[in-house]
């Protein structure tokens, strides 16, 4: 296989892999694993609390 | 006893806290060192007649502070802070974490000392020697170990897309700094690069475009994808838009280092494929940009009550702004008008004091307070005069920049009808002179605003500590 050859195949692959990455990504499957970790951030907000004095918390409310 | 191995927090933020506050340290020293330089443009008699404060000493000082030691410390710092809160476990070695705050803080050192004494592999954005590039090297290489070390041992099932963004980040930038900073040694303080003629200079714009998509992109992408969504309290605007984003901006930002090399001895080809890369580049940068902002759709009130908020915004819009312009000034023609003037210098100023000074402290400032158990900042209204300050102080500059560098682009190319050049060199420099003290004006700006950040910073540290008080006295209680 010449190089020019080589380099079409290759482009196509990558061309392929992008396209399903996108399909993927917007696929019905995803959409809720997604939203779950988009929130999964914002879900930890006694975290913070959690860190330093959780446990405190906990022997204090027992 | 439950309660004196209950109050070891699951989380190392010392770590973080350390890195936070050597990257304010830093921002401060780095930016007031562009200052001076630039005020070595209007009264060049301010390098006092000595070698160590020539411009061409102190301008890869100035480079390697504000990227490296300042965004550097930011990256360490955020990274550390976002891989264990969405990973939801504790850094995965103290010790090797430790190790890269001191290996790094040693490195920046050496360049403080070296630099300045002219010692230099002169490729920019890499000019430290060789032994300072092996324990980068190795730094680096700790730094990837940790982190996804912490990655590997997460208690939650998906990876946040923040993370993806740091661990390409740190995964690029180890290869990009190995591969480049290959050389001979012939001294302590001097080697010469395995690579020669343009296969050096591929290489090195190679490293060096890449420093730029992974160094300072990849990484602040990764604390937009944390630290907007979390100081905005909603989710990011398109977490589908942000897979497509971050597998996009990877592959297609290794291949725009040639347009740094137009009309050089590259091939023609590479300067072609280069200038294609880094228009379609647009695209990724775009999509990135708009899932940033979009984030506040809907709430875009509290841009009236926070400034933090402001920052991350205000940052989101210098880096489309610049990521619009960098394609732009890839391509050859315009190219042959901006390159080697002062509209690359604004360019790179607007991406670097616009979109990653700016993303970088609205996130400190998000932060600090939080791993140092304070409620918030000391001064709310500290952070807005400097989001002011920094704001006019990027406008000023980059405005400054668009009009000489513009202008000294056309004077270069005038030519007279016998072919030669119209005006000298020196003519042109002097043409620059009120521009260049607006552009001194603008860094002035910027460094007061670091200036209150550091005060402000301080001030938060040795306020009364909020978690600390709980700590003290609630475990006595539960003893008894």
């Amino acid at each position: 296989m010449d190089y020019g050859t080589y380099r079409g195949i290759y482009t196509i692959i990558v061309l392929v892999v992008f396209v399903g990455i996108i399909w993927w990504a917007y696929s019905k499957q995803s959409k809720k694993r997604f939203d779950n970790a988009a929130n999964s951030i914002l879900d930890d907000s006694d975290v913070e609390k959690k860190n330093s004095r959780k446990k405190e918390q906990q022997v204090h409310r027992d | 006893m439950s309660a004196t191995s209950s109050a070891t927090p699951i989380y190392n933020f010392d770590i973080v806290k350390k890195f936070a506050f050597m990257a304010v340290v830093w921002g401060l020293i780095g930016m007031s060192a562009g200052v001076l330089i630039a005020a070595q443009l209007v009264w060049p008699e301010l390098n006092f007649d000595t070698p160590w404060f020539t411009y061409s000493r102190l301008r890869p000082l100035h480079t390697n502070a504000v990227i490296f030691a300042f965004g550097g410390c930011a990256l360490f710092a955020t990274s550390y802070y976002v891989v264990q809160r969405t990973c939801q476990t504790r850094i995965f070695s103290d010790k090797l974490a430790n190790f890269t705050f001191w290996g790094w803080q040693a490195i920046i050192v050496s360049a403080v000392i070296t630099l300045p004494l002219g010692i230099t592999s002169s490729k920019e954005y890499a000019e430290l020697e060789w032994p300072i590039d092996i324990l980068i090297a190795i730094v680096w290489i700790a730094y990837a170990i940790v982190f996804f070390g912490t990655i590997v041992k997460r208690t939650t099932s998906h990876i946040y897309v923040a993370n993806w963004f740091y661990g390409g980040f740190i995964l690029t930038v180890a290869v990009l700094h190995i591969g480049n900073s290959m050389a001979i040694p012939v001294s302590l303080t001097k080697s010469y690069s395995i690579y020669s003629g343009a296969v050096d200079a591929m290489m090195q714009w190679w490293y060096g475009h890449n420093a730029v998509g992974f160094f300072l992109t990849a990484g602040f992408l990764g604390m937009m994808y944390y630290f907007v969504p979390k100081q905005a309290e909603r989710p990011v605007y398109s977490y589908r838009l942000s897979v497509v984003h971050f597998w996009a901006l990877v592959s297609l930002y290794i291949w725009a280092g040639p347009h740094h090399l137009h009309y050089t001895a590259l091939p023609d080809w590479t300067q072609s494929l280069g200038m294609v890369m880094s228009v379609v580049l647009f695209v990724p940068s775009w999509g990135g940009m708009i899932n940033g902002i979009m984030t506040l759709s809907g709430a875009w009130h509290k841009l009236r009550t926070d400034p933090i908020l402001r920052f991350m915004i205000v940052s989101l819009s210098f880096y489309g702004m610049s990521t619009f312009e960098g394609p732009m000034m890839a391509i050859k023609s315009v190219n042959a008008l901006s390159h080697y003037t002062d509209w690359t210098v604004g360019h790179v100023h607007s991406g670097a004091l616009g979109w990653v000074a700016m993303v970088s402290i609205g996130s400190l400032y998000h932060l600090i307070p939080k791993v140092f158990g304070r409620e918030r900042m000391y001064s709310i209204k500290l952070i807005n005069v400097h989001f002011w300050l920094a704001t006019i102080g990027v406008v000023l500059y980059i405005v400054a920049m668009w009009i000489t560098g513009v202008m000294e682009g056309m004077m270069w190319r005038a030519v007279n009808a016998d072919g030669t050049l119209t005006y000298s060199f020196i003519e042109i420099v002097a043409q620059k002179k009120p521009y260049n003290i607006m552009r001194w004006i603008g860094g002035l700006c910027v460094v007061s605003g670091m200036i209150i950040m550091l005060y402000n910073v301080v001030r938060t540290i040795k306020s009364e500590k909020v978690a600390d008080q709980g700590l003290a006295t609630k475990p006595a209680v539960a003893n008894a």
